[in-house]
């Protein structure tokens, strides 16, 4: 074997400017709430909007983390990623209510039990659900985003109605388990126990992703397929299988969000997905199309945004999210945190 | 002679509309290096990709190591031995020089006595080991590119244009860590536009000309005849 070349290794220079770009995104959350903590001055109603913001912004996050993985992996667009969440919703909630012996009295243990039944329903449901529209829907117009498109928004439309079938047409009311409802009071601000426990849940489904993406060779593999698939194949991974198995844990996220907004919400419709599909766009749209840790930032920065606005300037409220992604796509065109592709 | 490790016959390859690859023969031998020559835009790269699964001959077939692989994946074929290292490197930038040698190890962890010989092949690995591969120069890149290949043993190895756009100390320290390599017996498919080290390392040569392969034979023959070359491929201007 040969003996070391003679060069001196040195890194190819990185500005500082480029330094501090690569680290903005991070510290948008932090400004965005002080700048609301002056922007709104009573320090209890900030407090209580910010954790309403949070809680939002992670089960957003949770609704966008597959899409956004699905798209940077195989570069297809699901618009049908609603229906997931609509069907996450149905099936979760059907479960608490045959549940409500459970749910109806106070004790913690059960009504957490009922609720992660439900979450594991409508992820097992929504799961297969998403193996079957990969196979049906999806596979037969990969590298077509037209098509895509078109029959992903097709097979959005026939889940709607298969709700509406299995469900009827009517929206669902439902009431939190005894010991999520209502608030507890701290530093003079009410906090809905529920969204605590959002993002509680949220942080901890965060770290975990990024445990398996960092720490695990399945995330390895999922990492360096969103940059270059093909160069992963040529190594000898079988990426389509991987990415059907990011799809159904897609779905399955998805329909998990899908309870969590539901009883966030406290009421259940068809079109409940198909309308967060616009909020969880956006989210993958200033993230950077196929990062998970841009989609954690832009979902809390829309969460903080909508309820900051929605309190100072009601009015502005419906645009603010539109406003947010208009500004970080002139800022940064591919988005916060974007996946660099191999051409 | 041994079988060839691998023969591709009547190839053909599309590509959108165009046709690339018009019926390439070839075969590789096993052990030592088979240049592929040629003027730019001949289907050199084609072949490579066409060989590795990445464009899907549109007909011929291609054997590797007795068995048609024609029809296989990508995958299968990088797990029947083939490795490959692209001409844009295929380097994962995000992740570190250790993610992506780990990546490259797909049968297990990294062997470690494997790892120091790439190391010693090539050190600046060994330095930015933990670090970020975007932001490593344009050569370190390619030396990623290269060991990620050699992380396991490969029955075969398609290499394009390893030395491309690199500086003279970083194409030396290529040329050493390929002759290493086809010193330990494998059998390497290269192409290369620098003709000094196509010299030094080809044992035979293949010249393709407008998606065929129009000459084969011993490189050092090819090396000492100035006229083939000029007609062959245009390199005499180049050749140093």
């Amino acid at each position: 074997m040969s003996a070391a070349p003679d060069h001196r290794p040195t890194f190819a220079a990185v500005s500082l400017s480029d330094r501090i770009g690569k680290a903005m995104p991070y510290l948008l959350i932090p400004l965005l709430v002080v700048v609301g903590f002056f922007a709104i001055g009573s320090s209890s109603s900030w407090l209580t909007l910010t954790v309403s913001g949070l809680a939002m912004g992670m089960m957003i996050f949770i609704m966008a983390s597959g899409l956004t993985l699905v798209f940077g992996l195989m570069d297809v667009i699901n618009f049908g990623h609603g229906a997931f969440i609509s069907v996450g919703a149905f099936v979760g909630i059907t479960v608490l209510l045959a549940l409500s012996g459970w749910t109806g009295v106070p004790s913690l243990a059960l009504n957490v039990a009922a609720v992660i039944l439900a979450a594991l329903a409508a992820m097992l449901a929504t799961g297969v659900l998403g193996w079957a529209f990969e196979r049906v829907i999806v596979r037969p117009v990969y590298g077509a985003h037209l098509k895509q498109i078109l029959v992903t928004v097709g097979g959005l439309i026939v889940i709607e109605q298969l709700i509406h079938v299995f469900w009827g047409p009517d929206e669902i009311f439902l009431t939190r388990p005894e010991t999520l409802k209502g608030a507890f009071t701290f530093w003079g601000a009410a906090i809905e126990k529920f969204r605590l426990l959002a993002v509680v849940f949220g942080l901890a489904l965060f770290a975990a992703m990024l445990l398996v993406l960092k720490r695990t060779r399945i995330g390895l593999i999922v990492r360096a397929g969103v940059q270059n698939g093909e160069m992963v194949q040529a190594l000898g991974y079988r990426l389509k299988l991987v990415f059907i198995g990011v799809f159904i844990a897609g779905s399955a996220l998805a329909g998990l969000g899908g309870v969590m907004w539901g009883l966030y919400q406290e009421v259940i419709t068809a079109g409940m997905g198909a309308e967060m599909m616009i909020l969880v766009f956006i989210v993958v749209i200033i993230g950077g199309l196929g990062s998970v840790e841009g989609a954690f930032i832009g979902a809390l920065m829309v969460g903080l945004l909508q309820n900051y606005i929605a309190f100072l300037e009601p009015k502005l409220a419906l645009i603010s999210n539109i406003g947010l992604m208009t500004a970080i796509l002139m800022w940064r065109p591919q988005g916060m945190l974007p996946v660099v592709k191999a051409k | 002679m041994s079988d060839p490790i691998l023969r591709l016959s009547g190839v053909h390859t599309d590509i959108a509309q165009y046709h690339i690859l018009q019926g390439v023969d070839l075969d590789v031998p096993r052990g030592g290096v088979t240049m592929l020559l040629g003027r730019n835009g001949v289907g050199k790269t084609t072949t490579l990709r066409t060989i590795i699964g990445h464009w899907q001959a549109r007909s011929g077939t291609i054997h590797f190591d007795g068995a048609d692989i024609t029809a296989m994946p990508t995958a299968s074929r990088a797990r029947a031995g083939i490795g490959f290292v692209p001409e844009d490197m295929g380097i994962f930038t995000d992740l570190t020089v250790e993610e992506n040698m780990v990546l490259a190890a797909i049968s297990g962890p990294l062997d470690r006595k494997r790892l120091d010989w790439i190391f010693t092949a090539f050190p600046p690995l060994r330095t930015f080991w933990k670090s970020e591969a975007g932001n490593l120069s344009g050569g370190q890149k390619q030396m990623l590119s290269i060991a990620r290949a050699m992380a396991e043993e490969r029955k075969l190895y398609l290499i394009d244009e390893p030395t491309k756009g690199l500086a003279p100390a970083i194409i030396s320290t290529m040329a050493r860590a390929l002759r290493d390599l086809k010193a330990q017996g494998a059998s390497i498919l290269l192409v290369e536009q620098n003709f000094a080290v196509a010299k030094a390392l080809g044992d035979t040569a293949a010249v393709m000309e407008d998606g065929r392969i129009t000459w084969t034979g011993a490189m050092a023959e090819l090396a000492a005849d100035t006229a083939l070359q000029d007609r062959l491929i245009g390199l005499s201007m180049e050749a140093s």
